[in-house]
């Protein structure tokens, strides 16, 4: 496994969320967790399911107001709100698709430009020599987009019409619509085959070429490492780790969160044995296919 | 053309022949006595000169025999069967005999038996019937679908009334593709006004119109007319709205009598204000339920500085300064009723709109001088508000225009037709900005619209401020057309539109989120219960069966926004690109047979 990206040394800080907590009632979501993303870098953030990482990002976004810590953008603290923390320049997408199913293509990226223009109900009304303008320049711009993700010949497609893949794109589309400096990808691989997963490593390479920092939530690990120049990991609402692929990759605690711990006293050597055998007397006594016997002990050994 | 095998087995050919056969024999049967004496309505009594239900059955008939001639592929008349070309037929010849056999059997009652009867009703009724019989002959436009079990005789019924989608038109020269707009528009106006001038008293008519109008449509729809015409509407759309404006505005020219116009004057009322409500519930998706209580806002509003004696404030402002007051007025109510509860979503904004709604009139009630302060005399109602002066003209009086004499409802619809014009022009302009789009936005996904960036709340106020501007407007006129307010024009329900539920169901009856669509709503809501007065008692019962029969089988409204349109229907599309990874997202592939 290569890393292909190339780090680029600059020190701005565009994301810098440090003690961030989340409680519902008892329940501890996200536990004092510290990130930063840094100009032109792309950082994956992984973590078995419940993890609380989809939290951490509705507490970057504004969607959740942190309990405690405080996130800041680019040197200034966002406020909890979350149409005036994608105006400030952080644009998000979802786990679950959500785009305006009942819009157009162009029409969804169109929304995502509201933050960058201005004319309100009496440009509208009136129309006011400004708005024809501001008008063009927005489609052009969404055009620019929709080109930009391949999906232009599509611009008059109901959203809810396209296929998967192409909805996923959509999303990061309408969320580059309002010229983010940070963008958080939630789960963009979700549901996608190999080959659809590498048009989409190559899509935020793409963005990251731009001089966006992206935020990556990922179960990919292939995808995840392959693409990050820095992987956190969080684990029950709290950092595990951060750094690099190898860093995180060949870190017992993040393979034991994973994967889960081997027996207390049980040597690896000792119960691989006593599978084999076990398979071995199955054949030879049911005359079953082993199988079925093999997935459920490798099962039960996780 | 594909060869089904039809419903009633005949060769095509003689099918054919024997509709138009039936559809000539009931043609020709128009043209005798139907009955002996004058007393049935419209006097079908005179040979040679049709009357009353008898043009129904006569249209009805020529219709029949173009769509039958149309099968047989003359040069000419392909124009006019672009989608389906046998299930137009079908639907024609049972609007025939629909409306001939319920003339026969309301005859039949009224005048008590059969007897009274003339050969003329045999005639056109036996015609009708075997045109009926024979079209059902003419082999099915859509296939039959392959799978499944062997469809049962209503379902190849429902089946022979299916037709294809169709394609693109070939593109017309400008000014041809504007003609047919005009023509298009010229017709709807003929329709309304022959609609509209049915007398009150004869309800016999007026069900015959309903019944020759909806299958008439129904099979324009078919034949794929209707489609091209909606394509040239949404081609050239400013060309659509002002001939739109100027079939509105030769209504009150078509009419000799005040009664008709007065109607014609009230649907605009209703229409505008149900449009303005079509900003809130359609664009931005918030179910109001007590939209009535702005329009009656900005009605009191004119009321109290018309100049009416028994207004408490007594002063009399100049007819602009009144509608600005009462659309400002309507603008700080909706926004101080907008403020906290548009924080709520869903069925809960419903509800607390509701309250709101049913607020504003027991309030008036009470503000008496009794249980209140005395603004607005109470149960009462302010009456007597004067007529508008406007440039000279005194709205109360009738003026000759040329041969045309304008009675005092032409006068206010004509104003109310520059109301309209600008809540049709708000609409459309703000619909189709950055504004209507974060509108739609929140509608479809609230969440996602605001990590867009959409201020969901100032948005939603803005929508709902809007409307109440609209409504106020609407009302600050219609103060001045009934001469008096009262607060039981403005409650959630009642037998006289416009009240919230009649206009909710106006724009859902024609179609969210569309600009015609509230207007077609209104005119069926208005028209139906004041031309069929006789069902008063039972109006609210059959209103809430035809809501219910509605939502069964068109839940998209009269008129389909494209968006609707697919959002409803995708199932019954052909899938063309199954994507078998994502169940849900079957209906990848419909967007071009779709849109």
């Amino acid at each position: 496994m290569t890393t292909m990206t190339t780090t680029t040394n600059t020190t701005t800080t565009v994301l810098d969320a440090s003690g961030v907590t989340m409680r519902f009632g008892g329940l501890t979501a996200v536990r004092n967790v510290d990130l930063t993303v840094n100009a032109g870098e792309i950082v994956g953030l992984i973590g078995p399911n419940g993890a609380g990482k989809t939290t951490f990002f509705n507490c970057l976004t504004g969607l959740y107001v942190p309990t405690e810590g405080k996130v800041s953008y680019k040197g200034t603290v966002l406020p909890p709100k979350p149409h005036l923390v994608t105006k400030a320049g952080i644009a998000r997408t979802f786990q679950n698709i959500r785009l305006f199913a009942n819009m157009t293509v162009l029409e969804n990226v169109l929304v995502g430009r509201h933050t960058r223009t201005k004319e309100g109900l009496w440009s509208a009304l009136l129309r006011l020599p400004g708005f024809t303008k501001a008008e063009q320049a927005s489609h052009e711009r969404a055009m620019e987009l929709l080109e930009f993700i391949g999906l232009q010949d599509k611009a008059d497609h109901l959203a809810r019409n396209l296929p998967y893949g192409d909805q996923r794109k959509l999303e990061i589309a309408r969320a580059l619509a309002s010229d983010p400096g940070l963008l958080l990808l939630d789960e963009p691989t979700a549901g996608m085959n190999p080959q659809e997963t590498r048009v989409t490593e190559e899509l935020i390479f793409a963005i990251r070429d731009q001089g966006i920092a992206v935020l990556v939530i990922e179960h990919d690990m292939r995808f995840i490492f392959n693409l990050s120049d820095r992987v956190a990991c969080l684990v029950q609402g709290e950092k595990l780790v951060e750094g690099t692929a190898e860093v995180v990759q060949s870190d017992e605690r993040v393979i034991a969160a994973y994967l889960g711990t081997p027996f207390e006293g049980a040597p690896g050597a000792e119960e691989v044995a006593e599978v084999e055998a076990a398979e071995a007397e199955a054949v030879a006594s049911t005359g079953t296919s082993p199988k079925d016997t093999t997935t459920t002990e490798e099962e039960d050994t996780r | 053309m594909t060869t089904q095998k039809a419903l009633i087995p005949l060769p095509a050919p003689i099918a054919r022949i024997a509709t138009a056969t039936g559809a000539a024999v009931a043609l020709a049967g128009t043209f005798l006595p139907w009955t002996w004496t004058s007393e049935f309505p419209g006097d079908l009594t005179v040979t040679g000169y049709p009357g009353g239900l008898q043009i129904l059955t006569l249209t009805a008939a020529i219709l029949t025999l173009l769509f039958t001639l149309c099968g047989y592929g003359i040069r000419g008349l392909r124009w006019l069967t672009p989608g389906g070309t046998n299930s137009p037929v079908r639907l024609l010849a049972l609007a025939t005999l629909g409306t001939t056999g319920y003339t026969i059997g309301a005859i039949a009652y009224e005048l008590g038996g059969v007897v009274n009867l003339e050969p003329g009703a045999w005639v056109s009724g036996i015609g009708a019937l075997i045109a009926f019989l024979a079209a059902l002959g003419l082999p099915s436009d859509e296939p039959l679908p392959a799978d499944g079990p062997p469809a049962n005789a209503w379902q190849r019924f429902r089946n022979s009334l299916a037709a294809p989608s169709v394609g693109r038109a070939k593109p017309l020269p400008g000014w041809g593709e504007i003609l047919i707009i005009t023509a298009a528009f010229a017709v709807a106006l003929y329709v309304f006004t022959y609609c509209i001038d049915i007398p009150t008293e004869e309800s016999e008519q007026f069900i015959g119109f309903l019944i020759t109008a909806g299958f008439t449509f129904t099979a324009l729809t078919r034949a794929g007319i209707i489609a091209r015409i909606t394509a040239l509407t949404t081609k050239h759309r400013n060309v659509t709205l002002i001939a739109a404006l100027v079939a509105a505005f030769c209504f009150p020219f078509t009419q000799d009598t005040a009664e008709f116009t007065l109607i014609g004057a009230n649907i605009l009322i209703f229409a505008t204000v149900a449009l303005g409500l079509n900003v809130v519930v359609g664009l931005a998706g918030l179910l109001d339920l007590g939209y009535v209580a702005f329009l009656g806002v900005g009605a009191y509003t004119a009321a109290l500085v018309s100049g009416a004696p028994l207004s408490a404030i007594g002063v009399q402002f100049p007819f602009w300064a009144a509608v600005l007051t009462g659309a400002a007025v309507s603008l700080i109510f909706g926004v101080l009723i907008g403020a906290p509860t548009l924080r709520l979503r869903g069925d809960y904004l419903a509800i607390v709109t509701l309250g709101f709604g049913e607020i504003f009139r027991v309030t008036v009630n009470n503000l008496n001088g009794n249980s209140g302060p005395d603004l607005t005399n109470g149960s009462q109602g302010i009456p007597s508000i004067p007529d508008l002066n406007l440039f000279g003209i005194d709205f109360g009086l009738s003026h000759d225009i040329g041969p045309f004499t304008l009675s005092r409802p032409a006068n206010y619809y004509l104003l109310l037709l520059v109301v309209t014009a600008v809540v049709v022009l708000v609409f459309r302009r703000s619909g189709d900005s950055r504004i209507g789009r974060a509108w739609v936005a929140i509608r479809e996904d609230e969440t996602a619209a605001t990590a867009m960036g959409i201020n969901a709340f100032r948005l939603k106020l803005l929508a709902f401020a809007l409307g109440a501007t609209l409504a106020g407007l609407a009302g600050t006129v219609q103060s001045h057309v009934s001469y008096t307010v009262t607060p039981e024009q403005y409650q959630f329900a009642g037998p006289v539109p416009p009240n919230s539920a009649f206009l909710l169901a106006a724009v859902i009856l024609g179609g969210m989120g569309t600009l015609s669509g509230p207007f077609i709503g209104a005119a069926l809501l208005y028209l139906i219960p004041a031309k069929l007065q006789f069902m008063q008692d039972y109006q609210l019962l059959l209103f809430g069966i035809a809501l219910i029969l509605l939502m069964r089988f068109r839940p998209e409204g009269l008129i389909a926004d494209r968006r609707k349109q697919l959002e409803f229907h995708e199932n019954d599309e052909p899938v063309l690109v199954p994507e078998p990874r994502q169940p849900e997202e079957a209906d990848a592939g419909i967007t071009k047979a779709g849109a």
